[in-house]
Order: structure tokens, then sequence, then C-alpha cells
């Protein structure tokens, strides 16, 4: 369906998209996520046609868009802060997209009616969007996007403004609304929760490329890089030197790893160290450590030893503390 | 124990009356003055000119009949002026709200200039512009060897919508420009995601989003074109009689009050008609959801077209803007053509006469005086406006500063001056002040109070704001570390407080000088000032008398000008500007 082929784009003479390429299957839901200044901002307004690419396609169905205007293409963009029409009741901002193609009357009304209720919203259709409450506005805005029947979802940080209780909640809601629909969904965000909760397929943006495409089991099991590990927060990562024969030289010692195919001697690759991989030994033959801090969390110990690397634990252990322990590391190439 | 209670009782409600009592009288004390002064000199004359129009000898279908022709072209140029305004002040508000481009400011601040300039200065500056002894005309005859002026500006309808539109049109620049600047691009993305086409998107966006200033824009200038009276008087002369100059006439040239009085009767109405709608509209602006940082919103000319409508309204502001401003200052130093009465050829070329002229004191000429004289009475009236507006206005602000349920009851009071016209005070300073024991009208102080009422609630509203922003804690801050009562106030707030005096005195200093309306009803031959004094040597024939009227009005738009860069850098931070 949508096609993204290596979409360039420069913001004051830094690069910030060098060459994009992924596309959106029909009824997927497709998260970019990326740190703020990424350019996933910038990705969603280049298919909407708010911008302009330097360079590549964007392509609908094979189909190349860069001469339809964004009021032609039929992609629904929901906004960081809604972008609600403040002169407009709740009900006239849903009905505009509608009113924009023409339809009859007795048509918009009963379909801004649908749409309120799919987001359950009905009892505000005559209120003004400037009385209504954050997540009440976010809902209007989805409505708003969704009455059209966009042939794409777009949603640009749409929980960003809302607190932690009411966005995991909204985001439930959104989830069963776009699987009921069927429509296809691109949702940027940078927050990785809701990344992993609410996309059939996530994109990580770095550096103006796509640092791993794939479902969210796949994203987190196998992260591509060092810095996708990172950015998820899977765990600790530490330089190390291939010594083929899965073998990774580190600061912690020479260590055994899964076997990596295709990585060159002595070159130098990124360690993945699980919290939940270190395992405490009472032996001795294990590698050594200092603990230097332990605080509590939800109801396990988080300890840090000297040499910074972080596991969690049951039980509790002292400041200084000499420990043994092993782990379990994965080479991230 | 009950008896203890009721007297500790009876003893709290005596310390709380005596506090109460107090603050009362120290409240009433800051007001004392400023509500006497307005109570004497605006309320009492306009009651007077009230009580003149309703009585039932003037209300005769004679009077009736003038009243409302000249009612209806009031209303008539007004509209034309405000259409015209929004014409050129639309594009131009487009302009500054949406392009990024060199000598942006400076632009902007030069449009934002004939707000504040004398009326007699931008009528002079008209005339010296396209004027029948204006450089177009002269240019044109020596050019073309003409017998008379080709262009017919001065006494046409075109010069005085010209005038207004120089005026206001800074209004529309500000109020719409300022919303079209915040306005939230967002929004009209949304739209064009939601199927909407360029047209669609200003036509249910864009316009809608605009329209409460717009609306606020234009009464805005409607109101000040309504109201106007040097530009219609100077530029339009005797046959383009509004509500103001119509008053004036009847009541200097006819001596006809009560008919004077009835004019400003309609006159005031209107004006406070058109003042609450003013109000009514601004208050829906001010919910204005989510404004947006600037820079978002402005760019720099990218594609052809975009460059074009840069460069050419660029160009047309400038030369509308400048052309009268410049015209004025260099035809008051060029001698052009011959003085009356001069047989032999004309020496053209620059010249200081026109100036030193000012200070001869020649038989047969306008006034018993050097005209100079007219300067230094103008710097004395100013001097005393100034004066007086402080000691009217420091208490009043400083009350309203800290406003309690009595200024919430008196701050509209400030206010309602504004609302009158200084013709319609000149003309109540007149039936108020003729007879024992007001017998003021003879003595030269009754035009800086009337500059004074004009001026004062300008200084009010430039004192408040200051006022509050005075940082209390800081003051507390102060004395924590030990500073005395007076070092604190000295290090807190005395630097707030010198910076807005030296604004508001500034502010009333500039006024005055440039006051017509209320001056032009009051003044004495003796006692001229700088702008009556232009009036005069305009309606004279002679070159020489065009030329001191030249020199006088340089002179004039230069203190003024001086006074506007003044109070623009002492502008109190992110105050509002209408």
């Amino acid at each position: 369906m949508l096609e993204l082929i290596d979409i360039h784009k420069t913001y004051e003479n830094k690069p910030l998209l060098s060459g994009i390429t992924f596309s959106v299957q029909a009824g997927e839901t497709v998260c970019l996520l990326g740190a703020s200044g990424s350019g996933k901002s910038t990705l969603l307004r280049i298919i909407a046609g708010l911008e302009e690419p330097e360079n590549g396609q964007v392509l609908w169905n094979g189909a190349d868009l860069e001469s339809v205007p964004t009021h032609q293409r039929k992609f629904g963009l929901v906004f960081q802060d809604y972008a609600l029409f403040p002169h407009l009741t709740v009900a006239e901002n849903v009905a505009f997209g509608l009113k924009m193609q023409n339809l009859p009357q007795d048509e918009i009304k009963l379909r801004v009616v649908a749409s309120l209720k799919q987001v359950n919203l009905s009892e505000f259709i005559n209120r003004s969007v400037t009385e209504l409450s954050g997540g009440e506005q976010q809902r209007v805005a989805l409505a708003r996007a969704l009455a059209p029947r966009p042939r794409l979802l777009m949603f640009d940080e749409p929980l960003g403004a809302l607190d932690r209780a009411l966005r995991d909640h909204l985001l439930d809601e959104l989830r069963s609304i776009l699987h009921a629909s069927g429509v296809p969904a691109i949702y940027v965000t940078h927050d990785q929760e809701e990344a992993f909760a609410i996309a059939d397929r996530i994109l990580l943006l770095h550096d103006g490329l796509i640092a791993q495409d794939g479902t969210p089991a796949e994203v987190a099991l196998h992260p591509a890089s060092g810095w996708v590990a990172n950015f998820l927060g899977l765990g600790n990562i530490i330089e190390g030197k291939w010594l083929g024969d899965r073998r990774v030289e580190t600061s912690l010692g020479v260590l055994e790893v899964d076997d990596k195919t295709g990585a060159d001697m002595k070159k130098s690759v990124a360690v993945l160290i699980r919290p939940e991989n270190v395992t405490l030994i009472s032996n001795g033959n294990g590698l050594k450590g200092r603990v230097a801090d332990v605080s509590f969390q939800k109801n396990e110990f988080r300890v840090t030893l000297e040499n910074g690397l972080y596991f969690y634990t049951p039980k509790e252990l002292e400041m200084g503390e000499e420990i043994s322990y092993t782990v379990e590391a994965e080479c991230l190439g | 124990m009950l008896l203890y209670t009721n007297h500790k009782d009876t003893e709290t409600r005596r310390i709380f009356l005596r506090a109460f009592a107090s603050w009362l009288s120290s409240r009433l004390l800051l007001w004392l003055l400023p509500l006497g002064f307005i109570g004497l000199f605006f309320f009492y004359p306009l009651g007077r000119i009230l009580t003149y129009s309703f009585d039932t000898s003037v209300l005769t279908a004679e009077n009736l009949h003038l009243t409302s022709n000249v009612l209806l072209f009031t209303f008539y140029q007004a509209s034309l002026s405000t259409l015209l305004t929004l014409l050129l002040g639309l594009p131009a508000a487009y302009l500054f709200a949406r392009f990024e481009f060199p000598g942006k400011t400076l632009l902007r601040a030069l449009t934002a200039v004939p707000f504040m300039l004398p009326t007699v200065v931008v009528a002079a500056g008209f005339n010296a512009l396209l004027g029948p002894r204006g450089w177009f005309n002269l240019g044109l005859m020596s050019i073309f060897g003409l017998e008379n002026p080709p262009l017919q500006f001065v006494g046409t309808l075109g010069a005085i919508l010209m005038a207004h539109v120089f005026y206001n049109t800074t209004i529309v620049i500000r109020v719409v420009g300022n919303a079209l600047l915040q306005l939230d691009t967002r929004l009209m993305n949304a739209a064009r995601t939601l199927g909407a086409d360029n047209r669609r998107v200003w036509w249910h966006i864009t316009l809608p989003l605009l329209r409460p200033s717009l609306l606020a824009a234009g009464i805005l200038v409607f109101l000040f074109d309504f109201t106007s009276f040097g530009v219609i008087l100077l530029l339009g002369g005797p046959g383009f009689a509004t509500l103001e100059v119509e008053t004036y006439i009847q009541a200097l040239q006819m001596l006809n009050l009560p008919l004077a009085s009835l004019l400003s009767a309609v006159q005031l109405l209107c004006t406070l008609a058109f003042s609450v709608l003013y109000t009514r509209v601004v208050a829906k602006t001010r919910i204005q959801v989510s404004p947006r940082p600037a820079q978002y919103n402005l760019r720099r000319a990218q594609k052809w077209g975009e460059k074009i409508f840069v460069i050419g309204m660029g160009s047309l502001l400038i030369l509308f803007f400048i052309l009268p401003m410049l015209a004025l200052p260099l035809r008051s130093v060029s001698r052009l053509e011959a003085a009356r009465g001069e047989r032999a050829d004309v020496q053209y070329g620059l010249t200081g006469d026109y100036y030193s002229e000012l200070f001869v004191n020649r038989r047969g000429s306008l006034f018993y005086v050097p005209p100079i004289r007219a300067a230094l009475n103008s710097l004395g009236y100013a001097g005393l406006t100034v004066l007086f507006s402080l000691l009217m206005g420091f208490p009043a602000a400083s009350a309203l500063a800290r406003p309690g349920k009595l200024e919430h009851w008196l701050d509209p009071l400030l206010i309602l001056p504004l609302g009158a016209s200084a013709v319609t005070l000149g003309l109540g300073f007149i039936i108020s002040f003729n007879q024992p024991p007001l017998r003021l009208l003879a003595s030269p102080w009754l035009i800086p109070l009337a500059h004074t009422m004009v001026a004062l609630p300008f200084v009010i509203r430039t004192l408040q704001p200051a006022l509050t922003s005075i940082p209390e804690r800081l003051r507390d801050a102060a004395s924590s570390l030990g500073a005395s009562p007076f070092r604190a106030w000295l290090a807190v707030d005395w630097p707030i407080i010198w910076r807005a005096s030296l604004a508001a005195a500034t502010f009333a200093f500039t006024v005055s000088l440039g006051e017509f309306g209320a001056t032009a009803l009051l003044t004495r031959p003796e006692y001229p000032t700088i702008p009556i004094a232009i009036y005069r040597f305009l309606s004279q024939p002679g070159g020489l008398n065009y030329g001191q009227a030249m020199a006088m009005a340089t002179i004039l738009m230069t203190l003024a000008t001086i006074g506007i860069l003044m109070i623009e850098r002492l502008r109190l931070p992110g105050t509002r500007e209408f």
C-alpha cells in the first residue's frame, strides 16, 4: 500500500533523513520510534504532503504521490496538540472532512454521530472544543481524522501531552479502534512503551536511517545494534572485540556469546547483557565484582557493581560486598 | 469567661473598624485629587454640553437637518477611510506576519510613526508633497511651464482619505498582523489533511479565526476616522464638515453654542456606541487558543510570486510613509517660488529664511509677537501638562495598581475621557468656564488643563502596569538582607517608577505639543501654540507664510518624533498596544 523509497531531507543544512525506505501493508499499524529530533515528525509531514522530500518517492499502491497535494491524498493526520478548530463545535470539527467531500447533510450528520460514538464522545456533540479536557480533545481529534474514512491514518505523538494513566487507557482504546476499522496506520512516538503497546511493527529511527524494522518481539529479543538495545533500555551494553569462535573480549573478560555469523576478527562489537541474565553464584568461580549501589524497586533490589553492570536480585546485598556472578551475553554486531 | 470573650470581640471589632477607616481614608485620599480633577474638567463640562443640547429650543427642524447631514457625511468619510485603510493594511499585515526580510523592524516602526504624529504635522506633510505649493505640483508646473497647480489635492475628499489611511494603517498592521502571526499553522495543515484546498482553508479556517481581530481593527480605525478633526479641517477645508469640524465652526465662527452642543452630543453618543462595540469584540479576541511562537509562521520569500509581493509591498509602504515625512522638512528649507510681491526671478535653492523669519515680529503679520513665541508657549503648556498629569496620574495609578472594590468602580471613570473628542472637551470648557466663579476662559491655564484631560488616561495607563509590576517580594528580600526601608525602596521601586514616570511624562509632553482639537477652540490670539500657528500660516496666502508653516511643522515633527522614540524605548515589555 504505502511505500517510501530512499527519502532524504535536510533541516537547517544538516541531514535529517538520509535514505528512509519502508512500506506499510493493509491493516497494519507501524510505529516510528526515535528520540526527539530524529526526524520522525518530518517523515509524517512528508507522507502527508505538508513537506517535500529533497530526494526519494512516496508511493501509494505503486503510484507516485509527488504531484498529489495534501488535501487529495486522503491521509488522516492526528496532531500532537490535536489542532482542533477552536471556532467550531465538536460536531463541526468532526464534520469538517466530510464537508470537504461535499457529502449530503444527512449523511454528514449520521457519520459524525457514528464517529463520535466510536470514540465514546456521543454526549459531547454540541460542546465547544475549548471546554474539553485533554483526553476528550484527543478523542475528538481521532474522530475527526476517522470520519472521512482515510486510506491511511497517521499519529504524531498523539498522547504526548497526557498523563500516564489516561495515556494507557486511550492507547487500549486506540488499538481496538484501529483494529476494528482496518485502516493502516503510522504512529510516531518517542515513548517505547507506547510503541510496544500499539504497534504491529516497529521502525526505529536513528541518525536519519532506520536502525531496525521488525515486530515488537523481534526488536526486543534481537536488537540489531548497540544503539537499539540502549535506546530500548534492554540492559547493559558493553564494548567488545570479536575473537571468533563465539568469543568476545570485553572489560569483564572474555565472554562466550551466541554465534554471530559474518563478524570479522578483532572487529569491535556491542555486547548486551540483560539484567535478567546476570546470575549470582556462591562458589566463587565466576566473574568477581564489588557492589557500588543498591536500591529497592518494585519487588526486587537493583544492584549496580563498580564496573557499571546492573541487575536485579531478591537478595539484599551490602554496599562494598564482594560477589561472584555469571552472565549470559549477546553479541549485537 | 463569657464577659471576657465579649470584651475581646468588641476590641477586635474596634481594631478592625479603625483599620478599615484608615484604609478607606488613605484610598480616598489617593482618589481625591484625580477624581476632583476629572469631575471638574470632564464630567462637569460634559454635563453642560448635554444640558445645552437637550434644550428644546435647539431641536429645531433646521438644526436637526444640518446635524443629520453632517452625521451622514461623517459616517460616509469614516467608512470610506476604513475601507481604504483595510485595503492597504491587510496586505501589509500579511507582509509583516508571514515574511522575514531585511529592514523589517525599521519599516514596521516607520509605519507606526504617523499614528503618534500631531495631525497638523501630517496635514503639513501631505501639503508639502501634494498641496498647491508642494513638491509635486511645483515640479509639474516648472517642467511643463504651467501657470496653475495641475493637481487639486488640498480641499478634496481624497486628501482626507489619504491622510486617514496614512494615520491608521499601523492599527491594521498591528492588530491583524499579530493575530495572523500567532495563528496556529497546524490548524491549516489539519484542514488540508482533511481534504480542504487552499481556498477552503482560507474560507473555513483562516478567515473565521481572524474575524475578531479584523473586526477590532476595523472598528478602531473607524472610530479614529469618525472623530478625526485636524486632518479634515486642514486638508479638507470647510466644504467637508464632519461632526467635529462643524462643532468647531458653530462654536467659533457662528457663535452658536447650543447647536455646537447638539453636534457634540451626537458625536459623543456615536463614539460611546463604537467603544462599547470595540470592547466586546476585543473581549472575544482574548480567548485565542494556544497562540504559537511567532517564528513558526515567518519565513523568507522563496517563490517568485512571494518575492514580487515582498518587494512590491515593501516599496509601496516605504514610499507612502516616507514621502510626506520627507517632503515636509525638505520643503521647509527650499525656496521654490516667489514670495508675494517679489517681482524678481525666483532664486531656487536652499534657504534658512523660513526659520529665521519665525523670529521676526513683522508688522501686519499674523501675530502680535514673533511666531517663535508659539513654540515657547507650546513648551510652557507642555511642561504644565506634564506636571498636572503626573500629579493626577500617580495617585490614581497607585490605587489602580493594587485594585480593591473601590477601584473596580472607579477604573471605568478614568477611561471615559478617552471617549470624548478633544473638540468636545474644548467646547465643554468654553461653555463651562465663561462665567464666575470659574471665569477661566481668558486665562492661559485652561489649555494645559485641557491637555492634561486628554493625556491623563494614557498617563495612568502607562504608570499603572509599572506600579503593578513592582516586585514586592524583592523589597522583602532587600530588607531581609539588611536594607533600610528607604534603601530597599531605592533599589526595588525607584528604577521602575523612574522609567515609567519618564515614559508617562514624555507621553503627556508629546500629546500637549501636538494637541490641536481642544486648543483650536480655547486658544487666545496672543497665546498661539505651534499647531495653531501652523494652522494659521497654512490658511494664509503667500510663499513666506507657507514656508513658515513648513518650518514650524518640521520643528514639531522633530520634537514629536523624539518623544515617540523615547516612549518606545521606555515602554514596559509586553504591554498591550491598543
